[in-house]
């Protein structure tokens, strides 16, 4: 077990890596009440195409998704009951290319971890349950088809994206999860629900040795092969599409735009390239940058305006969207201002304000154990710490941003995603 | 933690915690909710943030916030029974993690108070163009609710079932009243309210009492004091004979049925249980037999105000269960109300609300919002005390408490091409 102890963020790691091939966390949070554990695999929307004893199986959209609900049906009856009789709570999500179970107590906790570890590692499933849960998930899928703010993201993605699987939505929709299967489901499982392709993080104010012990007893002793994936032909930089438009039941229009962005292989520089991505946001659009309160003072936006720079396998994207009169012209702004810094550069006093705001909201984010243990889990699937943070931050200059400006946020570069209100 | 008299009608809770990553303040008034007032409230502290006599626009205060290492000043407007509190919640990264040494806490205090006190004026009043454009942004506000509809059904009932109470007043107050505030009108607001409600401030952080104090009395050097303007006191009503139907249609493809109910047993605690384990919880009668059993909604639970004595149940259904939807969470009710469940749905709702009672000591933002909520409605119930009442509630007091929660209007959003 490795114990790390990292002053600059009053935070301190145990890690240990199972002989199976987990991977596990335990960040230490002495004087809380709350207990927290966070169990995930490296598997998502996205992963649709993937090889499994030899061949390639082709699996339906949303199936990753399907699958984590699933993962609630244990031969006994649903989890959730065993975690309500301990008073814990416990739910899941799945992103594009993470699915994780978590639960959050202030008893009982190693009783919950056990509970965490069973459920999700033994797939239980019937042909009448799956063909019962098409009724909760359609209904999931229905909800949020109903919701702008996922209406104007799925659209923006079809527009930037031509095979990458991040265009497709991580739920599916109501007639691609009509294929799935109780065959599937095990198959997919058996892919990616594996030792070696999870990692277990828990935290609170906890005993790392009884963690390990815990682990070690339920979860397999083997871990499981690397699982190839096939993410589709590598993306140009262009979009497909340069506008999508539609027209929903919204009070004001509501936009997003995209800007495809050069990937940066894993690792440290995965990680020092996202601090160039949100700091990039920051002295574009930010709520105290020059375009943010220009607009704002000229009525153009309100506070919902906001983006940030999103990193996946194959796929990174600068979006920024609000609720706002007049979409194009918002967009054309933000182009027009992201040129002129690329050109001129960031003032050398914004750009100090921006650096100390963005090391103060890392410090804060550590306040959250669902941050912590999402970062960590992201770190260790890009192969990056991400309490490497602030060494890693003082290494990116004011030129670091000015030059990502100018490469990746250009109007040939963009999307943009338009709902106008009905009527 | 501790609550004590600032000065005249300005409280301060103080929470000692080397926990935590930030500090938390918090500066609050608290006025009944009426809807002469409502729109005017929430305009005015969205107004406020614009700017400070010394921080007079977006830039300077984002500049000024910054440099506190993205310390945060954020406007809010928040509703307990039927009262308003609206103020500023503020944070900033404790004084450790800075090599510089420097310390935060009392310019982001002075900042707080110069938000109240000394707002960015023009011709000595609140700067129109502030008013014009917060206006603005307060009524798209309002209206932009209908974007999410599981709220804004929400919402509806409210409107719907307390038309003539406080409560059915909107947090922000209705769009076509924040259009009518002028600059004047919102000045004069501020200036008689100003000296008159209850301000209760807040504190959570490593700093120590008397510097938290001073903090605050420097900061607030400048409040006017004069006269006084008390909170209101929640009023309680019964459901009438025959519950009430409120449909709506609009261009959307999930149905959302909501029914609000009175829940009339003065027996509060035991309420508290009854709603969790009706609907209230992930693992609520509701979720587990409508959602997950019958898979009748995607979604569907209740929440219980304890001071109103209202329990609201909201659900996101096919247009075409309306009935079968209806009937079915009725059917857990009535549960309820015969004592008709299995021994872990009792002790798991119980240890749900103990487990979240509990965590609130693990965040700033819910001991700010407990302390505040307790003080407004005069309740001098402490956490463990509120913990300890609800673990003594027996399954006879939470069947009365059923017993006691007869509906009252019931609020359907169906789509415009609906089949009936």
């Amino acid at each position: 077990m490795i114990v790390k102890e990292y002053p600059r963020l009053g935070e301190k790691i145990y890690r240990h890596k199972l002989s199976n091939g987990l991977e596990v966390v335990v960040a230490s949070k002495p004087d809380h009440v709350r207990s927290y554990a966070f169990f995930a695999t490296r598997y998502g929307g996205m992963d649709l195409r993937f090889q499994l004893d030899g061949r390639w199986l082709d699996t339906p959209a949303g199936i990753a998704h399907y699958l984590e609900h699933k993962m609630f049906d244990t031969e006994e009856g649903n989890v959730l009951q065993e975690f309500a009789k301990n008073g814990a709570y416990d739910n899941a999500f799945t992103s594009n290319a993470i699915t994780a179970y978590y639960v959050e107590c202030t008893e009982h906790f190693y009783d919950n971890l056990r509970l965490l570890l069973r459920f999700v590692s033994v797939p239980y499933f019937t042909g009448e349950s799956v063909e019962k849960e098409q009724g909760i998930i359609a209904q999931e899928i229905r909800m949020t088809e109903d919701d702008p703010d996922w209406r104007v993201y799925a659209d923006l993605m079809e527009c930037l994206y031509k095979d990458s699987p991040v265009r497709i939505p991580v739920a599916g929709t109501v007639e691609s999860i009509r294929q799935i299967t109780p065959q599937t489901l095990y198959d997919c499982h058996k892919a990616f629900y594996t030792p070696s392709n999870m990692i277990l993080v828990c935290v609170g104010n906890l005993d790392p040795e009884q963690v390990i012990r815990t682990a070690e007893e339920l979860l397999p002793e083997t871990g499981g092969p690397v699982i190839p994936r096939d993410y589709g032909q590598e993306e140009s930089l262009f979009p497909v599409r340069q506008e999508h438009r539609r027209t929903m039941e919204v009070a004001m229009p509501m936009f997003l735009a995209g800007y495809k962005c050069r990937l940066q292989e894993s690792g440290d520089a995965h990680l020092r390239q996202s601090i160039i991505g949100d700091l990039a946001c920051d002295v574009l659009f930010g709520d105290s940058s020059p375009l943010y309160t220009r607009l704002y003072a000229e009525g153009a936006i309100n506070g919902s305006l906001g983006g940030n720079f999103d990193l996946l396998p194959g796929a990174a994207y600068l979006y920024v969207g609000g609720d706002v009169k007049d979409p194009r012209r918002v967009f054309d702004a933000i182009n027009a201002q992201a040129r002129r810094l690329g050109e001129e550069g960031i003032d050398r006093d914004f750009y100090e304000q921006i650096r100390r705001a963005s090391y103060g909201q890392m410090i804060r984010s550590l306040n959250s154990f669902e941050n912590i243990a999402v970062s960590m889990t992201e770190g260790y699937f890009r192969n990056f710490n991400y309490y490497h943070f602030p060494e890693v931050f003082e290494t990116v200059t004011k030129a670091d941003v000015e030059a990502f400006l100018r490469e990746n946020v250009t109007p040939e570069r963009a999307a943009l995603s338009i709902i106008d209100p009905a009527e | 933690m501790t609550r004590h008299l600032l000065t005249d009608n300005v409280y301060l809770t103080y929470v000692p915690s080397e926990k935590f990553k930030t500090s938390f303040l918090s500066a609050q008034m608290a006025m009944p909710l009426s809807k002469e007032t409502a729109a005017l409230n929430a305009l005015l502290v969205n107004v406020l943030s614009r700017g400070t006599s010394r921080c007079p626009d977006m830039d300077a205060l984002g500049r000024e916030l910054d440099m506190l290492y993205g310390a945060r000043l954020d406007p809010t407007v928040r509703r307990k029974g039927e009262n308003q509190l609206f103020g500023f919640v503020a944070s900033c990264i404790d004084d450790k993690y800075l090599s510089s040494g420097e310390k935060l806490l009392e310019p982001l205090t002075d900042l707080l108070g110069e938000m109240l006190c000394s707002p960015a004026l023009q011709d000595g009043r609140l700067n129109p163009s502030y008013v014009d454009s917060e206006r603005a942004n307060l009524t798209d506000l309002i209206r932009s609710d209908i974007n999410d509809k599981r709220s804004y059904a929400a919402r509806r009932l409210r409107e719907e079932m307390f038309a003539d109470e406080p409560f059915g007043v909107n947090r922000l107050g209705s769009a076509e009243d924040a259009e009518a505030i002028t600059p004047d009108a919102l000045d004069r607001h501020y200036r008689s309210i100003l000296p008159r409600t209850r301000l209760e401030l807040f504190y959570c952080g490593s700093a120590p009492e008397d510097r938290v104090a001073a903090a605050y009395r420097r900061a607030l050097s400048g409040l006017p004091r004069s006269g006084r303007l008390e909170p209101a006191v929640t009023c309680r009503r019964a459901a009438p004979e025959r519950a009430r139907l409120v449909t709506e249609e609009l261009d959307v493809t999930q149905g959302k049925l909501c029914i609000g109910f009175r829940a009339e047993s003065p027996d509060e605690h035991a309420a508290i249980v009854a709603n969790a384990m009706f609907g209230g919880s992930s693992n609520s009668k509701l979720f587990l037999n409508v959602r997950e059993k019958l898979s009748l909604c995607y979604y569907a639970g209740s929440s219980y105000d304890r001071e109103k004595g209202a329990l609201m149940v909201s659900s996101g259904i096919e247009f075409a269960n309306y009935d079968r939807a209806m009937e079915e969470i009725m059917a857990q009710l009535t549960a309820i109300q015969r004592g008709d469940w299995e021994d872990w749905e009792l002790t798991g709702a119980k240890s749900y609300l103990l487990n979240n009672f509990r965590s609130m000591e693990d965040s700033a933002a819910s001991l700010e919002s407990f302390v505040l909520f307790q003080a407004v409605s005069g309740s001098k119930e402490t956490l463990p005390e509120l913990m300890e009442a609800v673990q003594a509630v027996t399954p006879e007091r939470i069947m009365a408490a059923a017993k006691a929660v007869r509906p009252d209007t019931i609020y359907f959003l169906k789509g415009k091409e609906a089949q009936e």
